[in-house]
């Protein structure tokens, strides 16, 4: 994280406008200040710099991919990460998960009144560097102001746009029976990381949240040229989630392996104290490739020797066509249906 | 993970689930007394490796559903007070009362919070001195030593505006009131390993003396389980009735002392009514004489509710292990998680949810 401890100073005169201010959504002076000083000269781009009411862009190819997201996420920080770079992250994973390479993002931002401008420069800077790394451009973006009370700091929506360089068709319609399925690495760690800065709770390990760009590890699975048949990246609802999803879209039964499937033991710690089931718990740099079975050895090789998939694995396989449904296969060697859960998941009492 | 991936181990378990087949020669039904347990059991498909003659039947030890309805409904009335910042356990808030749950609450601009311990809601109301903070004290004796370390922290340090809702109850009453029951088929128990941890095991002892039945203090992980069972029905085969410790490197005899203590200096013992049970003596815990301007049912001025539970929900013969949930006709038809007819469908504990969540309602 040392490399985003900003010895930059928000470029707005802080003894004049520490806090953004209602006026700064206003239309007027302030608001064009905040837009030149803080955005446009974080992101700049040939196509920002036409100050444009649309962005304008050539794209190689006429089948492109589009994808939304918005942010919410409290604390603006928390270990391994922070909401400006995972804006960047997960609508960037999100066209990586469609085999496509992301190329050109939009960004809204919703600023509560009272928001430290410091902490918007921080977050703004985030992005850029998040953007920069993942070689995505921002090209058009837009902010609000609301009243105090009325948001929780910053909200961020994005929306990214990515280019195809393959004919390949990488969706849930593509998975076959047989398929393996391979996990890039271990589960939980950006749900419990964020709980434990936004609970207070004082667990002796530091756990940072695996908040990452997956699009340098897509790009070089699909240069592979092997059949992969779909890319799923684990977010809200975690493994289980994203399984049942699946399985359900494309009419399939999938099993899994609990002992397969990487958990950190701090990670497990915490879900043993707060009763929860690290299966559930929410990701931002992990993603599952449905592969056929013959290749999944040449995709597990890749996979492994990338920094963002060191501890991946095999965690099951497609096993039929009818009756969807996600079986784990536990410890012990018996079975149980692996559900999606109905709400969030809830502390127990005891 | 050290200390849980041993006792998950399946070889392990498998050696105790093969003494188990070795030992038993006749039908046996067996109680598992805490919620815990069952979701272990349902989670790991335990009941799968055990001969078809043992029945294994889920108790009532899962605090969420035997809270009664009335009080949901009072915990809904003071949460929606302006003034209040209403502190809960987090499985509380999907408990539907005779109308609204706590997130409804909350979502219609009550300051609901989830707490893990009842002394953060002691930090609060010493921050919010101008708020009322309430904290919903339920659970069994597990969680009792915490509420009444609250309560006699904020009586010390002259915290005035924290109270509790108490909805506390207590194990021994409730199996006592099982194996009395006309119905009853339970032939021995597996007691609740963390009850124990606290309270020890001596209670006990009379209870498996004059009902004749084997009482086998239980862990909750695999091994913990199957180990249980087969000291239980070893015991029934050779027509033992004591009580024994499986789960010894968590359990002693005389329990927690200190714990104890301060359980017994905040809290008495009285009568409490159980959801889908009904009233019975001594099983609960209400605050003492000294503690009573603590008590958010008298503080807030409540009324007393009567609530009806639905006429399809058959979770009061669930919680006393004479029906099992799939076969309730509501079982994944009317009732839910999403739509849950009573709380053993609710509680991440209840054994209703367990067979839905695990073993799905095909």
């Amino acid at each position: 994280m040392t490399k985003k401890e900003f010895s930059m100073q928000c470029p707005l005169p802080v003894r004049d406008y520490p806090r953004v201010l209602l006026a700064h959504g206003g239309g007027g002076k302030l608001m064009h200040q905040m837009i030149e000083k803080i955005f446009a000269s974080s992101f700049q781009n040939e196509i920002l710099k036409k100050r444009h009411d649309s962005a304008i862009l050539s794209l190689p190819s006429s089948k492109i991919a589009m994808t939304t997201d918005s942010y919410v996420v409290r604390p603006l920080f928390f270990p391994g990460g922070d909401i400006g770079s995972m804006s960047v992250y997960g609508t960037v994973n999100d066209l990586a998960m469609a085999g496509a390479r992301p190329k050109y993002l939009s960004a809204g931002f919703i600023l509560e009144e009272g928001l430290e401008m410091e902490t918007l420069w921080k977050v703004v800077q985030s992005m850029a560097d998040a953007a920069k790394e993942c070689g995505i451009e921002l090209v058009t973006g837009d902010t609000k102001v609301v009243d105090k009370g009325k948001g929780d700091g910053i909200f961020i929506n994005t929306t990214g746009i990515g280019v195809f360089e393959h004919s390949q068709a990488i969706e849930p319609q593509s998975i076959r029976t047989g398929d393996k399925i391979i996990l890039n690495g271990d589960l939980g760690r950006h749900g419990i990381a964020v709980m434990i800065a936004r609970e207070g709770l004082s667990l002796e390990s530091q756990i940072e949240s695996d908040s990452a760009s997956l699009a340098d590890l897509v790009m070089k699975l699909l240069d592979l040229k092997v059949e992969i048949h779909c890319l799923r990246d684990l977010t809200r609802g975690g493994l289980s989630s994203a399984l049942n999803e699946l399985a359900e879209t494309r009419g399939v039964q999938i099993r899994v392996e609990e002992k397969s499937i990487p958990v950190r033991e701090d990670v497990h710690g915490a879900c043993e104290i707060l009763g929860l089931d690290p299966l559930y718990v929410a990701n931002e740099g992990r993603f599952l490739v449905f592969v056929k079975a013959g290749d999944a050895d040449k995709v597990l090789k890749v996979i492994k020797s990338h920094p963002l998939g060191e501890a991946a694995s095999v965690i099951g396989e497609v096993t039929k066509e009818k009756d969807p449904r996600v079986t784990l296969v536990n410890q012990v060697g018996t079975s149980r249906i692996l559900d999606m859960l109905s709400g969030e998941q809830l502390p127990r009492i005891c | 993970m050290k200390y849980v991936d041993e006792y998950r181990d399946g070889k392990l378990a498998g050696q105790f689930a093969d003494a188990i087949k070795r030992t038993v020669t006749k039908p046996w039904t067996v109680m598992e007394v805490c919620g815990g347990q069952t979701h272990a059991i349902v989670r790991f498909g335990l009941d799968e490796l055990l001969p078809s003659s043992l029945n294994l039947i889920h108790g009532p030890g899962c605090p969420v559903c035997v809270t009664p309805l009335e009080l949901i409904d009072q915990a809904v009335e003071i949460a929606s007070l302006e003034n209040v910042i209403f502190c809960s356990f987090g499985d509380m808030l999907r408990v539907p009362g005779s109308r609204r749950d706590l997130f409804s609450v909350k979502a219609s601009g009550g300051d609901v919070r989830i707490l893990y311990s009842p002394l953060d809601a002691l930090a609060i109301a010493s921050e919010n001195p101008r708020k009322e903070v309430v904290f919903f004290a339920v659970g069994f004796e597990t969680t009792a030593p915490a509420h009444a370390m609250a309560v006699k922290q904020a009586w010390e340090r002259g915290i005035r505006n924290f109270s509790i809702l108490v909805s506390h109850v207590l194990v021994p009453p409730a199996m006592e009131a099982i194996l009395a029951s006309p119905h009853n088929r339970v032939q021995g128990f597996l007691a609740a390993g963390h009850v124990c941890t606290v309270m020890g095991y001596t209670e006990y002892e009379p209870l498996a003396r004059k009902y004749k039945v084997p009482i086998v203090v239980t862990g909750f992980e695999p091994s913990d389980i199957l180990q249980g069972l087969f000291m239980c029905v070893k015991q029934l085969e050779e027509g033992r009735t004591e009580v024994e410790n499986q789960y010894a490197r968590s359990v002693k005899r005389e329990g927690n002392r200190k714990a104890r203590e301060t359980v017994r200096e905040v809290f008495q013992v009285i009568p409490r009514k159980w959801r889908g049970i009904g009233e019975i003596p001594k099983s609960g815990l209400g605050l003492r004489e000294k503690y009573a301007v603590m008590d958010a049912a008298k503080r807030f001025n409540l009324t007393s509710y009567e609530a009806e539970e639905s006429p399809d929900c058959i979770s009061g013969l669930i919680l006393q292990g004479l029906k099992k949930p799939d076969e309730c006709p509501a079982f994944g038809k009317k009732c839910t998680p999403e739509h849950p007819l009573g709380a053993t469908m609710v509680s991440s504990e209840g054994a209703c949810a367990a067979y839905y969540r695990y073993r799905g309602s095909r």
